[in-house]
């Protein structure tokens, strides 16, 4: 076991530093399309980390036996596996939630974040520190999911968790919901601000053009 | 027909998958730097959505859906949570075999899509087209149709982003928003551009 100060250390890179949306520029795919409301964000938040962590884990378990020229696919598969039993379990608890994300837990299986960590740090590292990778990844692709889900909520129906917290009388001053923000060209505004700020504040990173 | 039409123009232009649904990030934040290689690349997403979709529709509806297997005296089986799996094998299948084709029969289409092919297997716009397919219930002429559709849709916003982005290279852009941040701006404005073909019925 290593100490707990280097597993703190994989977990901040992949939340904070180094986080997959805005720096590693991965997984973008289905982050936007289930950010319209806070509660399915979280949930597909939750089934990414959930697919990351172990999809990680198990590929670094096999690393030493997966031939290194159909890595991809046996990385696929284990993957596309995982999802499926996301899927089914959603399926399961979640009947709801899971009809509105529609297609984008099956689109895990083609994240750039999962198959990116899985390559990046699985075949080259210990199960438990890739298990903490995968992790820190899907936490870090969830905090950036759940934002937008909440700048979008609120500004384009203002809601929270689908509870209205914008007060009567603001509306009654001539405050209007923002219709874009519910379709998809607001994803795309908000994702390009926070990205901005992101980069605006200190101990991060910056993108190179 | 008018139907077939209505459904092609739909998915090119209001449901584009990438500006409406998001698919094929990716790709399309990677490799629209130079509008060469993004014709390149949007004739290779147009081909192999063409031909994936249809054979994902035989499989579906041939193996995975409820009672699809009934005439081997199965009828209740419904095996089509393997969809996944046997969806994201069959694209990355096809893709290494039109590979192998075009580079036995054409070496000049091979030296312009060769490289990027393989990108395409693991492009989420392909899965994502087969799956709603699935999801809306199409008929085969319609995935056909829906599955070119999504390709020139995808291929018009690539090239029109890796032009916008040549120009754009002149801009003076505040700091923080350079790269990336930018590039999501502009794709805002384009999607906001394509919804406005919403108002057309046909």
């Amino acid at each position: 076991m290593k100490p707990i100060s280097e597993y703190k250390e994989i977990l901040t890179k992949g939340i904070w530093t180094e986080n997959p949306v805005a720096y590693q520029v991965l997984g973008i795919c289905s982050a936007l399309a289930v950010t319209v409301k806070m509660s399915t964000a979280i949930v597909m938040a939750l089934a990414l980390t959930m697919v990351t962590a172990f999809s990680s884990m198990i590929i670094s378990m096999m690393r030493k036996r997966i031939p290194s020229n159909i890595r991809i696919i046996v990385e696929l598969a284990v993957i596309a596996s995982l999802v499926i039993v996301t899927d089914q379990i959603l399926r399961a608890f979640l009947y709801d939630i899971s009809k509105q994300l529609s297609i984008f837990v099956g689109l895990i299986i083609t994240n750039c974040i999962v198959l990116g960590r899985a390559e990046a740090f699985a075949l080259a590292n210990p199960p438990v520190d890739s298990f903490v990778d995968g992790l820190a990844n899907g936490l870090g692709y969830g905090l950036i999911l759940v934002l937008v889900a909440f700048f979008r909520e609120l500004l384009g129906s203002g809601k929270f968790f689908g509870f209205s917290v914008i007060p009567q009388f603001v509306y009654d001053l001539g405050f209007q919901d923002m219709g874009l923000m519910v379709l998809a060209p607001g994803a795309f505004f908000i994702i390009g601000l926070l990205v901005w700020l992101k980069n605006a504040l200190p101990g991060v990173s910056h993108e190179k053009r | 027909m008018a139907d077939l039409f209505s459904l092609f123009v739909n998915s090119v232009f209001i449901g584009n998958i990438l500006l409406a649904y998001f698919l094929g990030m990716c790709s399309f934040i990677a490799v629209s730097k130079n509008v060469e290689t993004a014709t390149g690349l949007g004739f290779a997403v147009i081909f192999v959505l063409t031909v994936t979709s249809p054979v994902n529709w035989f499989i579906y509806h041939g193996l995975l859906a409820p009672g699809a297997l009934s005439w081997l005296g199965f009828p209740d089986l419904d095996l089509s949570f393997l969809k996944y799996i046997t969806f994201i094998a069959v694209i990355a299948a096809i893709v290494q075999a039109v590979e192998m084709v075009i580079d036995r029969y054409s070496p000049t289409l091979y030296a312009g899509l060769g490289v990027f092919l393989p990108l395409i297997a693991v492009n989420c716009a392909i899965l994502g087209t087969s799956l709603f397919m699935v999801e809306r219930n199409y008929s085969l002429i319609e995935t056909v149709v829906f599955g070119a559709g999504s390709g020139t849709g995808w291929m018009l916003a690539i090239v029109a982003m890796a032009a916008i982005r040549k120009k754009a290279m002149y801009a003076d852009v505040p700091q923080g928003l350079q790269g990336f941040g930018f590039t999501m701006i502009i794709a805002g404005l384009m999607a906001m551009t394509f919804m406005m073909f919403s108002g057309i019925t046909l």
